[in-house]
C-alpha cells in the first residue's frame, strides 16, 4: 500500500508543481525548440550565445535592459566566452550612471548592462526564467518534465508569432501576436529576418535570430547553468555509488538477523 | 530514560567516569543511539531521518545565504540575483535551499500519512503526534515566510493573500493583519519581520524535534503491526528489537543516499520546476499576477480554503445562524485551519482499539481514499477556479473532514479487525523465517 502511496505522492508532486508554474499564459501552442543546453548533458553553444548577444545588442537593447547581468560575465566559462579584450571593447558601447561622479561615464566590464531605456520595456535579465510554456496535459504541467519549463521557447514564440495585424486603443498601437497571453502586444515586431549579418556566417532567417537571442537570454537568466549541471551530475554519480555501498553494507549487517546465519 | 528494558551506558575508563558523574551526556547519547527499535520496521520508517537531514540542510544553507542576502524591499530581489551570479557556489546554495523546502514537505507528508495508516498517533503516543503537528505548523509558517524573502511577484502577492486571511477574522481581523504586516500593506516592515522569524523558527523546530524524539523514545517506536515491544524482561525485549545503531542507522542512511541522488538530480537539472516563474519578476504592488498560486505543499489546504464559497448551503446557514459574523471568507479560513486541527485531534477521534491499519479491513480503503483525496486537493488547489473545480474541491474538502470526524469514530464501532501477530518477533519470523539462506 505504501509503495503505491509514495508513488502517487511523487506523481502528485510532479503535476501539481507543474500546474503551479503553468498558469499565466493560456495561449496558442508554443513549439518545443531543441536547444543545445537542454537535458542533463546539454551545454550552451558558445557561437549561438555570441550571435544572440549580437541580436540583443543591435536590436533588443534599443529599448530593453539587462540590469542584473555584469558585463564581465560575457567572458566567463559556460557563457558566450568572449576574450578579455573583446569584453572590454564591448563594455565601451554603454554609458552608465556613476554615483561617485554624479554623472554618466563609459561602462567598464565590472559594470552591469544598462537597464531598460523605455519605461514600459521589461528588463530581460530573467525573462527566460519568468515565462513558461508547455502547461499540458490538462493543466498538469507534466510536459515540462520532458520539454523543460519553456522560457526560451516562449521568447522564440513571441518573436516569431506576429501576424502583421495592428489595432489602436487609447492612442497605443497593439500588434497581434498569437503567442502573447492577450493576443495583442505593445511591442512592435522587433525582428523581421535578415536584420543583421552574423560573424560566423550562420543563417539569419527570422526563426534562427529568434532562437539565438532566446538562447542568449537563457544564459543571461541562468549564467551558472553549466556549473550547476556539472555539480548535479557529480553529486548524482557519487550518491549512486554511496547508495550501492550502503545497500551492500545494510544487507550484510541485517543478514544474520533475518536468516539466523552465524556470520557472513 | 524509561521505556523498553535494555542495557544502559556504563562508564568504564577513569575519564569516562569523571565526565559521567558530572554530566551524563555520553550516557544520554549512548542510550539515544542504542535505543531498542522494533526489528520489523518497513521502509516507511525512514522519513524521520530524511526530515532531520532536511532541517540540518535548510539551517546550514540558510545561514550562508543570509550572509549575502539583504532584507530590504529595494535590494532583496537584486541580492538574490547577486547570490545566483556572484557568490561562489551561491546558485547551488539557493537551489538546495529552495528545493530543500520541497523535499522537507514531501518527507513530512509521507511521514504523517505513515503515522495515519499505522496508527502511530494512538495511545500512548499522543504527545509525539501533537508535537509533530506543531512542528508541521511551524514548518508551514517558516516555508511561507521564506518564500516571501526573494521579493518576487509570487512572494509579494502570496504574502498579501495569506496575511489577508487573518483580516477575515471578525472584529479583530483588520487590526491583527496590520499588526502582522507592520503596516496597512505588505511592505518593508513585513519583509523584515518575516526575515527575522524565518531565521528564528527553524531553531524552535529543532527544539521541538528533540522533544518529538524524546517522546517516542519514551514510548518506543510504533511498528507496522502496531503490537508493542514486550517489556517483561530484557531478553523478551531483545527478541522484538534491535539497537538503532547500526541496524537502522545504516538502513536509513541507505534510503537517504537514494533520495538525495534524486534530489540532486532535480537541483542540478531542473531546479526551477517546482517554483513559479512569476517569482523571477520583482515584486510590484501595482501589478497583480493573473493567478496567485501558493507553493505545492500548501495546495491541499489552499483548496480547502477556496472550497467553501458563498453559494454553499452550509456557509449560508452559518452566515444566517451567526447573524453575518461568519461569512464565506471567514468560513474558508476556519475550514483551512480546521482541516489541520482535525488531523491533530485524530488520537481522540479514532475509536478503534486496533492500532495498525494492516489489520483493519475497512479502514484500509477509507485511508487509501484519504490519500487520494489529498492528491486531488493538491491538484485542484493549483487550478483556476471553475464550476467543475469548485465542485471537486468541495467534495474533496468534505471527505477530508468526513474521514476524521465521521468515518474514524464510526469505524472503531462497526469494523471487525483481523488479529495482529502476538509479538513483533512472530511478524518478523513470518516474513524472514520461512526463507532458508543458501549456504555460502
Amino acid at each position: 500500500m505504501f509503495r503505491t502511496l509514495s508513488l502517487s505522492a511523487l506523481a502528485a508532486l510532479a503535476f501539481t508543481a507543474g500546474a503551479a508554474t503553468a498558469q499565466e499564459h493560456e495561449t496558442a501552442a508554443i513549439h518545443d525548440v531543441d536547444f543545445s543546453f537542454e537535458g542533463p548533458f546539454g551545454a550552451f553553444d558558445e557561437n549561438q550565445l555570441q550571435r544572440g548577444l549580437k541580436v540583443y545588442t543591435e536590436v533588443c537593447s534599443a529599448c530593453h535592459g539587462l540590469r542584473y547581468v555584469p558585463i564581465r560575465t560575457l567572458g566567463d566559462d559556460g557563457g558566450p566566452g568572449l576574450p578579455e579584450d573583446q569584453v572590454r571593447a564591448f563594455s565601451g558601447r554603454f554609458e552608465v550612471f556613476d554615483a561617485a561622479l554624479d554623472d554618466m561615464r563609459q561602462a567598464t566590464p565590472n559594470d552591469h548592462f544598462p537597464g531598460s531605456a523605455l519605461s514600459n520595456a521589461p528588463d530581460l535579465s530573467l525573462m527566460a526564467k519568468s515565462r513558461a510554456a508547455f502547461h499540458g496535459p490538462a493543466g498538469t504541467g507534466i510536459n515540462q518534465l520532458l520539454k523543460g519549463i519553456g522560457g526560451p521557447e516562449y521568447i522564440t514564440a513571441i518573436l516569431t508569432s506576429y501576424t502583421g495585424e495592428t489595432r489602436e486603443q487609447a492612442g497605443v498601437t497593439y500588434y497581434e501576436n498569437t503567442a502573447f497571453s492577450t493576443g495583442w502586444i505593445a511591442m512592435p515586431p522587433p525582428l523581421a529576418g535578415e536584420d543583421l549579418e552574423f560573424d560566423d556566417g550562420h543563417s539569419n532567417e527570422l526563426h534562427h535570430e529568434a532562437e539565438d537571442v532566446a538562447a542568449f537570454l537563457m544564459w543571461a537568466a541562468e549564467p551558472k547553468m553549466m556549473a550547476r549541471k556539472h555539480a548535479g551530475l557529480v553529486a548524482v554519480i557519487f550518491l549512486v555509488l554511496l547508495s550501492v555501498l550502503l545497500y551492500l553494507t545494510n544487507k550484510r549487517i541485517w543478514k544474520p538477523v533475518k536468516y539466523k546465519t552465524k556470520s557472513v | 530514560m524509561a521505556g523498553i528494558p535494555h542495557d544502559h551506558y556504563e562508564p568504564k575508563s577513569g575519564p569516562e567516569k569523571w565526565v559521567h558523574s558530572r554530566l551524563p551526556i555520553i550516557g544520554l547519547l549512548y542510550d539515544t543511539i542504542m535505543i531498542p527499535t522494533p526489528k520489523n520496521l518497513n521502509w516507511m520508517w525512514i522519513w524521520g531521518i530524511i526530515l532531520t537531514f532536511c532541517l540540518a540542510m535548510q539551517i546550514v544553507t540558510g545561514i550562508v545565504l543570509v550572509m549575502h542576502y539583504t532584507p530590504h524591499v529595494d535590494m532583496a530581489f537584486a541580492s538574490v540575483e547577486h547570490i545566483m551570479r556572484d557568490v561562489n557556489g551561491g546558485f547551488m546554495l539557493r537551489y538546495l535551499h529552495a528545493n530543500g523546502a520541497s523535499l522537507f514537505f514531501l518527507a513530512v507528508y509521507l511521514h504523517i500519512f505513515r503515522g495515519l495508516y499505522y496508527g502511530s498517533y494512538k495511545a500512548p503516543r499522543e504527545i509525539t503526534w501533537i508535537v509533530g503537528m506543531i512542528i508541521y505548523l511551524l514548518m508551514m509558517a517558516t516555508g511561507f515566510m521564506g518564500y516571501v524573502l526573494p521579493w518576487g511577484q509570487m512572494s509579494f502577492w502570496g504574502a498579501t493573500v495569506i496575511t489577508g486571511l487573518f483580516g477575515a477574522i471578525p472584529w479583530i481581523g483588520e487590526s491583527l493583519q496590520t499588526w502582522l504586516l507592520g503596516g496597512p500593506a505588505v511592505d518593508n516592515a513585513t519583509l523584515n519581520r518575516f526575515f527575522s522569524l524565518h531565521y528564528l523558527l527553524p531553531f524552535v523546530i529543532a527544539g521541538l524535534v528533540a522533544v518529538h524524539i524524546w517522546a517516542f523514545h519514551s514510548t518506543g517506536n510504533n511498528n507496522p503491526t502496531g503490537v508493542e515491544v514486550r517489556r517483561t524482561s530484557k531478553e523478551d525485549a531483545a527478541k522484538d528489537t534491535l539497537p538503532f545503531w547500526p541496524y537502522f542507522v545504516l538502513k536509513d542512511l541507505f534510503a537517504l543516499a537514494v533520495i538525495l541522488a534524486v534530489f540532486f538530480a532535480i537541483v542540478g537539472f531542473m531546479p526551477n520546476y517546482l517554483g513559479h516563474p512569476d517569482n523571477y519578476i520583482e515584486a510590484n504592488p501595482l501589478a497583480t499576477p493573473a493567478h496567485i498560486v501558493p507553493e505545492w505543499y500548501f495546495l491541499p489546504f489552499y483548496a480547502i480554503l477556496r472550497a467553501f464559497t458563498a453559494d454553499v448551503w452550509l456557509v449560508q446557514f452559518l452566515h444566517w445562524l451567526t447573524g453575518g459574523i461568519v461569512d464565506a471568507k471567514f468560513f474558508g479560513v476556519l475550514a483551512m485551519f480546521g482541516a489541520i486541527a482535525v488531523m491533530a485531534l485524530v488520537p481522540w477521534l479514532d475509536t478503534s482499539r486496533t492500532r495498525s491499519g494492516r489489520y483493519r479491513p475497512m479502514f484500509k480503503w477509507w485511508f487509501a481514499l484519504l490519500a487520494l483525496d489529498f492528491v486531488i486537493l493538491m491538484w485542484v488547489g493549483a487550478q483556476t477556479p471553475t464550476n467543475l473545480t469548485g465542485w471537486i474541491s468541495l467534495i474533496a474538502a468534505a471527505y477530508w473532514f468526513g474521514y476524521f470526524l465521521v468515518i474514524l469514530p464510526l469505524l472503531g464501532v462497526i469494523e471487525k479487525p483481523t488479529t495482529p501477530p502476538a509479538t513483533i518477533e512472530d511478524d518478523f519470523e513470518a516474513h524472514y523465517g520461512g526463507k532458508s539462506h543458501p549456504a555460502e
